[in-house]
């Protein structure tokens, strides 16, 4: 026995240090693991029953026995008639929740008709510039029946203003809404870059709508705290997790120092993970994030509702990962990081498109992503028991490791004064810059494979697109044009100049970015308020 | 005209417009610097007549556009024009993103000298940006 044992030890010395046999993210893997690696583990302090915490193996009993992850497509492009043709397709066909993407001058508080704006209007979204093209683009979808998750960031709190209004046109109040604003801020800094104004008043914004949907609207979502982004822009996993559980600590302080009870509004907190390339890298982060958080809501800030302990979380699959090349090989790409999502115990789901590399997604490639969701529930099985990898000796290694590297680095962020302190010195984003450097290395180098990229190669046609033209944009300008000349102007400007006094003071931003929306203010020039008051950030241009 | 010395080639990485997705503009600023040149980046949010200035004040011999957003014909064809007017025409562009391939040779129409699409790797920017160099010397 104990010559066998020692074989396997130095058959596991021998692959030590082979590059190939790392994860996506640079983790070595043993060749295999066994119950030594877990030494010292407790069923019950370490993972506890899915729905017990530290609800490392899912935030509910049942999981998806008792209720299936929402399969939530992210859609957007042109005016807000095409998408809002395409909500209703999505919807009628299996889609449970809708998701909004928003184009560039939308997501950057800018009107269509600004210079910056030039080729952007409806390319990578839909274009929203005003209250009355919010309700274009959920004409005939009762907000009181569906889920909505809006994909906006510094400008979320005009749209979640948008949302209401036509929630209330409906008849539909906002104590009914249920929904997330993406509202994420802190991870524009770090990776997307969809900043608008300096992180301090930025943190601001976010703290007021989270203010105002503990009070008005205890059905939604007031944040979505993401990882995905950090990830797309080169993050290891360690990485993604250990930023976006850092952030939303950040959020959690900033809300309690302004005086709100933690129980009072961390239920209704959530996240937003990638779901990459690396099957068990992946699971195991999704584990240790719902273990880490439950511990740092109830060690460090005291809470008490078990609401407040659970991570919910969203999960997209990798578009960082998916090729221009043989653009079919990306279904199996999906599929495999969603199934990832899902035996990771994700709440809701994202999977792209085949096109997702080339263009926004055509119908047949959205519909054939909403497929993939729909067999890995209906026919896979994986659905019916929770955590069905709870108990791998391998996965649980990976969640310890991964849990251990997270920890790691809030204590780095904690000692450099938190993570607006962390961001305002570049930290995380340097730390994301180098892995995306070494990746793109490590590729060049053929250290890691793409499949159709760097090996297995091969002549190819075009691929079929979905094409989107400037008349989008035409008639977009069209509106915002018709909408300035046509609404009242002493009402504009005083619910401007109210605006721009609440951002001056201690008030709530929500009540007068509300009655802007009424008084038909743009975003464009809702924005351009407050970018008078807060002024605009832009990072340094470092790399 | 006598050389004193091997100049670097000289290139001014860009954000154009409203995009902030800038990893592949990093990574490629960062493997040009590595490779000798002499790099420049913008930084985001810029206009077609910002890039060209700061190309202009720069004495870049490469502009280098990372453009994701859709937005690539109407820059495009802009910072173009400017080039013109302001008799930069030696100044090549170069564009690296999320192109149609259908937009490819509007784009050469337009006088981009090299479209780089997903997959491209950082030796191809490379080795593209030294050839137009050493065509131009």
């Amino acid at each position: 026995m104990k010559k066998v044992l020692e074989e396997k030890e130095s058959v596991s010395r021998a692959h030590e240090g082979d590059a190939r046999f790392t994860t996506i993210s640079g983790r070595p893997i043993a060749p295999f693991y066994r119950p030594q690696d877990l030494a010292g583990a407790d069923y019950g302090r370490d993972l506890g029953d899915p729905g017990v915490y530290p609800y490392t193996r899912g935030i509910h009993e049942t999981m998806y026995r008792g209720k299936v992850w929402t399969m939530r497509q992210f859609a957007g492009y042109g005016t807000a008639e095409k998408t809002n043709a395409r909500f209703k397709y999505l919807l009628a066909h299996g889609g449970d929740g809708l998701s909004v993407a928003f184009d560039l001058p939308t997501l950057m508080g800018r009107d269509p008709d600004h210079p910056l704006s030039l080729g952007e209007v409806g390319k990578c979204g839909v274009a929203v510039s005003s209250l009355q093209d919010m309700e274009t683009l959920f004409e005939g979808i009762p907000l009181d029946r569906v889920t909505t998750s809006m994909t906006i960031n510094s400008p979320a709190a005009i749209l979640l203003a948008f949302y209401v209004l036509v929630g209330e046109r409906q008849g539909v109040e906002p104590e009914k809404l249920r929904g997330t604003v993406q509202a994420d801020i802190l991870k524009e800094f770090i990776a997307q870059k969809e900043y608008i104004y300096p992180p301090r008043p930025s943190m601001r914004i976010v703290v007021d709508m989270i203010r105002f949907c503990t009070e008005r609207m205890p059905r939604w979502n007031t944040i979505s705290i993401s990882g995905y982004h950090i990830r797309e822009a080169g993050a290891t996993a360690a990485q993604e997790l250990a930023f976006t559980l850092r952030d939303g600590i950040e959020y959690v302080q900033w809300c309690v120092d302004a005086g709100m009870d933690v129980d009072s509004f961390a239920p209704r907190l959530s996240f937003f993970f990638n779901s990459h390339s690396d099957f068990f890298e992946e699971i195991a982060k999704f584990r240790a994030a719902r273990r880490i958080w439950a511990r740092t809501m109830r060690e460090r800030f005291g809470a008490r509702n078990p609401r407040s302990w659970m991570l919910r979380f969203h999960t997209q699959t990798a578009g960082v990962s998916l090729t221009a090349q043989q653009p079919y090989n990306n279904v199996v790409r999906t599929a495999l990081q969603a199934l990832a999502g899902v035996l990771g115990g994700t709440q809701s789901l994202h999977t792209n498109s085949l096109d997702e590399a080339l263009a926004l997604p055509t119908e047949e490639a959205v519909t054939i992503a909403l497929r993939t969701q729909q067999i890995i529930a209906h026919e896979s099985g994986v659905a019916n028991a929770a955590d069905p990898l709870g108990g791998s000796w391998l996965v649980e290694k990976l969640t310890n490791e991964i849990e251990a590297e997270a920890l790691a680095y809030f204590r780095r962020i904690d000692a450099m004064g938190g993570m607006v302190a962390a961001v305002e010195r570049g930290f995380p984003q340097r730390e994301v810059q180098e892995s995306a450097f070494r990746f793109q290395q490590a590729v060049e180098r053929k250290e890691k494979t793409i499949v159709g990229v760097n090996e297995y190669v091969m002549e190819e046609e075009p691929h079929p697109i979905l094409y989107i033209d400037g008349k989008a944009a035409e008639e977009q300008v069209g509106r915002v044009r018709a909408l300035r000349a046509a609404r009242d102007p002493v009402r504009l400007a005083r619910a401007l100049e109210e605006l721009k006094s609440a951002a001056r003071g201690p008030e709530n931003l929500m009540p007068p970015i509300i009655e802007a929306s009424r008084a038909c203010a743009t975003i464009g020039e809702m924005c351009d308020a407050l970018r008078e008051v807060f002024g605009e950030y832009e990072e340094q241009p470092a790399f | 005209m006598p050389e004193s010395g091997p100049r670097r080639v000289r290139v001014v990485i860009a954000k154009p417009g409203l995009d902030g997705h800038d990893r592949g503009a990093k990574v490629v600023a960062r493997a040009l610097r590595d490779a000798g040149m002499e790099v420049i980046y913008t930084g985001l949010r810029q206009s077609p007549e910002q890039i060209v200035a700061a190309a202009a004040q720069e004495d870049a011999d490469v502009i280098g556009l990372s453009i994701l957003s859709g937005a690539h014909l109407p820059i495009c064809r802009r910072v173009l024009e400017l080039l013109r007017e302001r008799e930069m025409e030696s100044v090549r562009v170069f564009v690296g993103g999320i192109i149609p391939s259908q937009d490819i040779p509007v784009l050469r129409n337009l006088g981009v000298a090299h479209v780089f699409l997903p997959g491209a790797s950082t030796r191809d920017v490379i080795q593209a940006i030294e050839g137009a160099a050493a065509g131009s010397a």
